[in-house]
């Protein structure tokens, strides 16, 4: 690995900005975190970048390197080799100094998705088998790099008409917990807007997590937006078959 | 949320990765298959050599209903395929540039609706054009079947490998569908019953899953070998080749 | 202070916004008390989302014979009685209510074959205890309590730093913060404060803690005369990654050595023989640390000085599904594939068991209005902490917080009130380092606080090495009083590193004083020139006070069991096991 790295970071706020070079010295296992510290410590003490963790769990990290959206603590400078790094903000979300970005519409939605509705007391007798999924969605970090990936969001900017990958894997992993007695299905089909979703993957590509998020979570929410809106014959067998 | 105006140029996909040649391969195949299927409705009137049948041609029994002989049906597994959750991403990433590939910019900004309006709220319909793909299937099965009977009893050709080939990768495609594994068991909240032992529905869903996973290799695999079944009855009902016999 | 100032008047203010404070707010708020939440971070961000291994609650669900009376005779024991008892009975008992709470609110845990929380074992656990959710447990915790805290009406602002508690004749009146997005301060008025700020882990180099364990609530609470206990125990947690060195101190969890993972020195030989032949590597973490350290200063230690962990023999298939976490990060941080091969880990700085003395009921501190609960306050975990019980801690202890808060409120009439003229004061300094002249840069000062600890309060302590750290200390923490940053007051992390920097000096000053004083070898106390453990340490735990701006110490008696909890320890085993007669 070469000795010296050159990343080039941008550095601005609300008003605009433009990406700086800086050179440093890479040592082994660098991720562009570490590499991101440097410069803090060395070149720019007002360098902001948010993280908590260094280690992958938290999700504070996301931003956007050469062009994809990643987690800065689990990148490594050596993937790198002979490149430029260039760091970026998220781009889906206004940007508020450098490498942070005002993430907090996902909260909004997540206040919004209606909490789980135990059917009864705790402790629930569940297996292991009735909780797999739930459990791939729950290992979600909310790092939020599906939302940014996602070009409904990303490109069309339709924030008020869809709530993105992460809302949908929250309210899958709702749906499909067998102790819920709530019904997200209309939000799903109206305000939460499933349908806007054109299964194009990115989300699940992105995903530091490895969640299927289209294929295990979103395809079943359509699926179940189809059972009730456009299946009216199924709708009746499953009625008669409760 | 308005856009920060300086990142609205976005980051600049890496350099020397070819992002753009899945979707141009996809519109390349895609569009390649579709003129020939319009040359079939238009030009060809028939897929039947002896025992042999293209599946484009399949069932030839309309029951009084003139149509174009490939038209019949052809509009079934059509559908099914346009609204098959494979290859909705492959023909939105390809043909509609929504998006071209992910974080790349797309070239229109307005008026996305996604699959709210039409005509892409159809795909909603999947799953009925699952069960209708289902009738066609039965259908492909027995043309299969007829094709290892010749006029002097059972026998194997090169056609009748080729078409039972090609049902199997068919019946393949059509048992990955997402619809049909959210139809045989997806759709269920529990998975276990009161003793703690997995629902039948379960042991499907779970089947169904693992093969679902190569979903979109079957879409593609299943379509070249319908396209590669019609060509050789084709070549053999225009005496281009000669059909081989194994026993 | 300006008329134009944001304020907001609250009946709970809860500091921090991790597991603890999530809990106590959840308590407060559905107590129906008005409630805020000030967190460092973004929700769900916080130091909890870390723990992995699991939470410990002695539901029995895989060995019956467990109960609450064994959770507290190895919470104490491994705590080296220097633990209040009265904390660790009344965590004990209510840990396993906390944590079907928290199934009924939408955790997800992994199951038995009967459908129940599945649980594991840990170090020095007599029984299979901890619930847990592969090796994610943490974020299961801060996920269902951020999703719950939805649903009750408490007002979450997120990225937002207090700076400093105020009182009114002695009682606590609220706090001043200011948002790290754009440097603006608001000030919070309220008639109780919950502290929950976690621990100060950041002080040490090699820690597994992330960058918001810098003790601030445990600080803002000391200068605002609280008091601090057991400050010298900081635990070392035997197995961080020490290989490469951006990653050294990532915690690997102790599930790797629950599923069966084996410690071995360079020599191959599984060294835990040696220094524990009965619980081997699920001996408590003070002990295989050392035991780790030990090796290493023996000249056995691996290539990067560490022991290696080895979990390849439960096979690929396990390994991933047990603790994908760890496997995906040495494929992604080392390059190492943990089903394939064994691994290097050392000793890292973890968890801080002292902190802000508080009343085990309540969770009163001795500030009236101001309580305390999880990794900043102190009597549950004594000299070393188990693993899995930090869990139930900010659990058990968050609720209670929460709901002595709520008590107080209504024990208390009238609100306090905030000196306009002491909040100028404190915008003041801490606007001063934008206006300093050749102030000190505040990452170098915070490397050199890490240099300090490291070297002179580290896993081995001598009295002289700790004397010599106390000089270094107080030259550091003059040289603090002038910190400056470059910039402006929208998200500075330099900004905000003066103030982390200020607040972990103030903690370690307690912890270096604590150590110097306990003349003994205790659990995580480890004194070289005094290796042995001393029953007249074993009745007093040392106190730090501020008076007029200087740390004081003091010694308090241990609180003595009674007669029937003093009985559970002597069963000859563990009262699970002495009761029912087999172990498993």
């Amino acid at each position: 690995m070469p000795e010296e790295i050159t990343l080039s970071v941008f550095r601005g706020d609300r008003s605009g900005g433009q990406e700086q070079e800086y050179k440093i010295p890479a040592t082994t296992g660098m991720v562009v975190l570490d590499a991101l510290h440097y410069i803090q410590a060395h070149d720019a003490p007002d360098l902001a970048v948010r993280w908590n963790c260094k280690a992958a769990h938290c999700g504070s990290c996301s931003a956007e390197i050469n062009g994809s959206g990643k987690l800065l603590c689990k990148t490594r400078v050596d993937d790198y080799v002979g490149e430029v790094i260039h760091v970026r903000p998220m781009h889906t979300f206004p940007v508020i100094k450098d490498l942070v970005t005002d993430v907090s519409w996902n909260y909004e939605k997540l206040r919004q998705i209606p909490a789980f509705q135990p059917a009864a007391k705790a402790p629930f007798t569940l297996q292991q088998r009735d909780v797999d999924r739930i459990q791939e969605f729950r290992d979600c970090i909310e790092c939020f790099l599906c939302q940014n990936v996602c070009h409904v969001l990303r490109e069309h900017n339709a924030k008020d008409a869809y709530w993105g990958p992460r809302m949908m894997i929250r309210i899958a992993e709702l749906e499909m917990h067998p102790f819920d007695t709530g019904d997200r299905i209309d939000l799903l089909k109206g305000a939460a807007g499933v349908g806007y979703c054109n299964i194009t993957k990115c989300c699940t590509v992105v995903c530091p997590q490895g969640i299927n998020i289209t294929d295990n979570g979103i395809i079943p929410l359509k699926e179940r937006v189809a059972d009730k809106y456009f299946d009216p014959l199924g709708g009746l067998v499953r009625k008669m078959h409760k | 949320m308005a856009q920060p105006a300086e990142t609205v140029q976005g980051s600049k996909p890496k350099s020397g990765s070819a992002w753009w040649v899945e979707p141009y391969l996809t519109v390349l195949a895609l569009g390649l298959f579709g003129v020939y299927s319009l040359w079939l409705v238009f030009f060809q009137h028939t897929g039947q050599f002896h025992n042999y049948l293209s599946p484009f041609f399949s069932p030839t029994e309309s029951w009084g209903i003139k149509v174009l002989p490939a038209l019949w049906v052809l509009w079934v597994p059509l559908l099914f395929r346009a609204t098959c959750y494979y290859y909705r991403k492959e023909i939105y990433r390809g043909f509609f540039h929504d998006p071209m590939a992910c974080g790349i910019p797309e070239s229109r900004r307005k008026f996305y609706f996604g699959e709210t309006r039409f005509p892409f709220i159809w795909t909603n319909l999947h799953r009925w054009f699952w069960y209708l793909a289902l009738i066609v299937l039965i259908f492909l099965w027995i043309d299969a079947i007829k094709a290892f009977i010749f006029p002097n009893g059972f026998g194997v050709g090169l056609g009748s490998i080729i078409m039972l080939v090609n049902v199997l990768l068919l019946t393949a495609y059509s048992f990955t569908c997402h619809a049909f594994r959210h139809l045989i068991g997806g759709g269920s909240q529990k998975f276990s019953c009161a003793d703690g032992s997995p629902t039948t529905r379960y042991k499907l869903w779970n089947k169904v899953s693992y093969w679902n996973e190569r979903h979109g290799l079957f879409a593609w695999v299943s379509m070249f070998s319908v396209w590669f079944t019609d060509v050789y009855i084709r070549l053999l009902i225009y005496g281009v080749i000669h059909p081989v016999r194994f026993f | 202070m300006s008329d134009n100032m944001e304020s907001h008047a609250y009946d709970i203010l809860v500091i921090g916004s991790g597991g603890a404070g999530l809990r106590a707010a959840i308590a407060a708020a559905e107590a129906g008390a008005t409630v805020a939440v000030l967190g460092k971070s973004l929700l769900g961000k916080a130091h909890t989302v870390m723990a992995e291994g699991g939470v410990a609650a002695s539901l029995g669900n895989l060995d019956p014979a467990d109960g609450w009376e064994t959770h507290f005779y190895d919470t104490m024991r491994s705590g080296h009685f220097i633990n209040n008892y009265k904390t660790v009975e009344v965590f004990a008992k209510e840990a396993p209510e906390r944590v079907l709470e928290l199934e009924y609110w939408g955790a997800v845990f992994d199951r038995t074959p009967e459908g129940k929380i599945m649980q594991r074992p840990f170090g020095a656990h007599t029984f299979r205890r901890l619930c847990h959710v592969g090796d994610r447990t943490g974020k299961e915790l801060i996920r269902t309590l951020e999703q719950k805290i939805f649903t009750v009406n408490v007002d979450v602002f997120q990225e937002i730093t207090a700076t400093k508690l105020f009182t009114d004749n002695g009682r606590v009146a609220g706090a001043i913060a200011y948002y790290r997005e754009d440097g603006h301060f608001a000030l919070f008025s309220a008639k109780a404060v919950v502290i929950a700020t976690g621990g100060w882990g950041k002080s040490y180099k090699v820690t597994s803690n992330s960058w918001e364990s810098t003790g601030d609530g445990a600080a803002l609470a000391f200068e605002a005369g609280a008091e601090l206990i057991d400050m010298e125990m900081v635990q070392f947690h035997p197995t961080g990654m020490v290989w490469p060195p951006g990653v050294r101190g990532v915690l690997v969890t102790e599930g790797v050595r629950g599923e069966g993972g084996l410690l071995r020195n360079s020599e191959g030989e599984r060294f835990m023989e040696k220094y524990d032949p009965q619980r081997m590597e699920l001996s408590s973490r003070d002990v295989v640390s050392r035991s780790i350290y030990k090796e290493v200063q023996a000249g056995r230690g691996t290539p990067h000085g560490g022991a290696w962990l080895d979990i390849t023999h439960r096979g690929p298939a396990y390994i991933k599904r047990k603790l994908p976490g760890m496997y995906e990060q040495f494929m992604a941080l080392a390059d190492v594939d943990i089903t394939k091969t064994k691994f290097e880990v050392g000793p890292t700085i973890h968890y801080t068991m002292g902190g802000l003395k508080v009343d085990p009921l309540s969770c009163a501190t001795n500030v009236p209005g101001l309580f305390a609960a999880g990794e900043c306050a102190a009597g549950l975990h004594g000299a070393n902490r188990l693993g899995g019980n930090s869990l139930s801690d900010i659990l058990v202890f968050g609720k209670r917080a929460g709901d002595g808060a709520v008590e107080f409120v209504k024990g208390h009439e009238g609100t306090p009130k905030i000196d306009d003229s002491e909040v100028q004061a404190e915008i003041d300094r801490v606007l001063r380092p934008f206006s300093s002249e050749n102030g000190e840069n505040p990452y170098a000062l915070h490397e050199q606080l890490q240099e300090i600890m490291a070297t002179h309060a580290g896993i081995s302590r001598t009295g002289p090495d700790l004397e010599q750290g106390l000089q270094k200390l107080l030259e550091l923490k003059e040289r603090a009083r002038n910190m400056a940053v470059p910039g402006s007051r929208v998200f500075n992390p330099g900004w905000h590193t003066v103030q982390d920097v200020h607040n972990m000096i103030t903690l370690c000053e307690a912890i270096i004083r604590g150590a110097i004083e306990r003349k003994e070898s205790r659990g995580a106390q480890w004194r070289l020139d005094h290796p042995d453990e001393l029953e007249e340490y074993g009745k007093i735990n040392f106190v730090h006070k501020l008076e007029d701006g200087e740390v004081k110490t003091y010694t308090s008696p241990v609180p003595e069991m009674p007669a029937e909890l003093k009985e559970l320890f002597n069963l000859g085993a563990a009262p699970g096991i002495a009761k029912s007669g087999k172990k498993e």
